[in-house]
């Protein structure tokens, strides 16, 4: 047992795949999750990575590749056999055992003792001592939450992977638990797998955030980085909100510097995707609270910003900040995102305005890809 | 008149309910009372006087005990049998594809829908082609098969609306597939295979028409009620009769006390 406690080790998946007939849920797939950290698998539904997750957990029978834990091969065992523990959207308490055999259920399998004891810890741990001869049923969405991460977590887990686990709480529950689940990896120093498809959950949460798309992992990096750099057009609209403008390059030096919509914008050469020839073309983007707005009237002659003009079409206040909708040559809907901080009045839909922004800010990706690729619409958000 | 008319109206559902009940006990109720009475001559149908006769020798009658053990019997091991099978039916058609699944599916409702009189006719055709001697034997096989169906239906019910994460989860938390099998699939699929095995047991122990095609000389209790019927009704067969209501009503009593107590404990 504290032998498990202190040797657990690197998560690291090699080729790995899952096919079911002529579908392919995830493609030929390595990834290595370090020892101790917060790891999210991040992506809409269907995107393959609660797969993923049951090929670490041996739920799902990888078609190609392996899967190992600490050096140790891990592909071939039974999930009662693998030292790693699921918290499973939904729960999966079992309903006809109170909490206290619910979460015993993996001491006892193993013959692990004293079982009373350690899940009386347990049960303080994640704060439920009164309910310890409930049954599921009679306790609330956060209770049975937090029965799921006892029940699994009493097993001191190599790895605990988390399917989705906030998914049915609602906003202000499933915000505390964030923290709660952060505050517990951070006190037991297990390395975890967390599986959701909120974006701010995944990085508020998580040291390392795995954006997957289409059954493969488009990009990976700790939140900030992905946020800053995306690399591709999915990262860049699904972590988030990007603007991304056609441009074409005019020429390349440590600036490059590109027309879009007939103005030039320029941007650092690294922040380009290798190569940048003149006469090729580029998607620049830039994130809606990066950008400034003035009034047309007011703004100053180049200050050497990146600048962009139009006219606003719509005006959302949001409390703290409000979001413009700006129509310009450039782009029929570039997003602005403003801080209230009273400095002047806000904008009325109709005003001539002027974008500027660092361009040290402006990303840029590929052109050839699917400007609106990782877009949420109403019908995605679950 | 008008208020009286008002407050009958407001009862309405009351009075329905307690009406129905009556329609449904009554019958019972004329079996108990006529286990206290005192006959003049065979037939129990005309109320003398009360007595505890019958009640003090319930096996007075030549044959009553022994048929009434015999289909205590038969029953016992019927329902053993066709919950097993039933159980296993069950799961295999909720949980696994295989081919002919939809006609086995569809063939299990068989027995239920077939009048009875047909299924003892042919079953007693198969058993004389075959050469069966007929009695015990026969007549275990043929309640097997027609309680099997009760059973399934019963069973796959409950295992459909069981969440299959609930056994990835066992497994998850080292249970084997036998302990998974033990300790979650079994006790979640408990309340239907338990509810299966009631109805077979009640379907096995009454059960006349199939059971007198194929018994040869051998008596269950059923037959021997209605062959007394014919020269005379001995009391104790109301001391039976209302011997197995009074055990039935009192095994669901118990356990619904039992439910009760386990659900106000859990919530102190």
């Amino acid at each position: 047992m504290t032998q498990q406690q202190t040797t657990g080790g690197d998560v690291r998946l090699t080729g790995i795949s899952k096919t079911y007939g002529s579908f392919t849920a995830v493609h030929p797939l390595d990834l290595t999750v370090p020892r101790g950290s917060f790891f999210a698998l991040l992506g809409a539904s269907g995107c393959g990575k609660t797969t993923t997750l049951r090929m670490i957990a041996g739920l799902e029978e990888a078609t190609t590749g392996t899967v190992s834990l600490g050096g140790r091969d891990i592909t071939a065992l039974p999930p009662h056999r693998r030292p790693v523990n699921t918290v499973f959207q939904s729960y999966a308490l079992f309903p006809h055992l109170d909490v206290t055999e619910n979460v015993a259920f993996g001491l006892r399998r193993r013959g692990v003792t004293p079982v009373k004891k350690r899940v009386a810890e347990m049960l303080d741990l994640v704060q439920l001592g009164d309910f310890a001869r409930r049954r599921p049923h009679q306790l609330s969405g956060g209770q049975q939450q937090r029965v799921a991460v006892a029940r699994a977590l009493i097993n001191h887990p190599q790895v605990l992977l988390l399917d989705e686990p906030l998914g049915a709480l609602d906003l202000s529950l499933r915000r505390r638990m964030q923290l709660e689940l952060k505050r517990i990896q951070t006190e037991v120093g297990i390395t975890f797998v967390h599986v959701t498809h909120d974006q701010e959950e995944a990085m508020t949460m998580a040291d390392t955030v795995a954006v997957m798309n289409g059954g493969r992992v488009e990009q990976l990096g700790a939140p900030a980085d992905l946020y800053e750099n995306p690399r591709t057009t999915f990262v860049a609209n699904f972590l988030g909100t990007s603007n991304l403008i056609e441009a074409e390059i005019v020429s390349a030096g440590t600036d490059v510097v590109v027309s879009a919509g007939g103005g030039t914008l320029r941007l650092p050469a690294g922040r380009c995707p290798a190569p940048t020839p003149p006469g090729g073309r580029l998607l620049v983007g830039i994130r809606p609270e990066k950008i400034s707005l003035d009034p047309a009237a007011d703004a100053d002659p180049d200050d050497g910003r990146n600048r962009v003009t139009g006219r606003i079409t719509e005006a959302g206040f949001l409390g703290a900040s409000t979001q413009y909708l700006v129509e310009s040559p450039a782009g029929k809907a570039l997003q602005v995102y403003e801080q209230n901080t009273g400095h002047r009045r806000s904008l009325a839909p109709g005003s001539e305005v002027v974008l500027r922004w660092d361009p040290a800010h402006t990303f840029a990706l590929d052109a050839a890809q699917d400007m609106e690729a990782g877009v949420q619409s109403v019908q995605d958000t679950p | 008149m008008t208020r009286l008319l008002h407050a009958l109206r407001r009862r309405l559902v009351v009075i329905a309910g307690l009406l129905t009940l009556a329609y449904l006990v009554l019958p019972n109720a004329v079996v108990m009372v006529f286990s206290f009475n005192r006959p003049n001559g065979r037939f129990n149908y005309t109320w003398q006087r009360f007595s505890l006769d019958a009640w003090k020798d319930p096996c007075g009658v030549a044959d009553l005990c022994g048929s009434l053990s015999l289909s205590l019997r038969i029953a016992a091991l019927a329902t053993l049998g066709a919950t097993v099978l039933g159980t296993m039916i069950a799961f295999a058609l909720v949980r696994y594809r295989f081919r002919a699944r939809g006609a086995v599916n569809s063939l299990i409702f068989l027995p239920m829908a077939m009048p009875e009189v047909v299924m003892a006719a042919s079953l007693l055709t198969l058993f004389l082609n075959m050469g069966a001697e007929l009695g015990f034997r026969t007549v275990l096989i043929a309640h097997i098969m027609f309680c099997l169906s009760f059973v399934v239906t019963a069973v796959k019910a409950r295992v459909m609306s069981m969440d299959p994460r609930l056994e990835e989860a066992a497994r998850d938390l080292y249970a084997g597939p036998a302990q998974t099998f033990l300790r979650v699939t079994l006790p979640i699929a408990a309340p239907g295979i338990a509810a299966g095995a009631l109805l077979a047991f009640a379907l096995s122990f009454d059960d006349f028409i199939i059971t007198n095609f194929n018994a040869g000389s051998t008596v269950t209790f059923p037959m021997f009620v209605w062959g007394s019927a014919q020269r005379g009704t001995p009391v104790q067969i109301n001391v039976i009769g209302t011997a197995m209501f009074a055990v039935a009503v009192a095994v669901v009593v118990v356990g619904q006390l039992v439910a009760d107590r386990r659900k106000s404990r859990a919530e102190k």
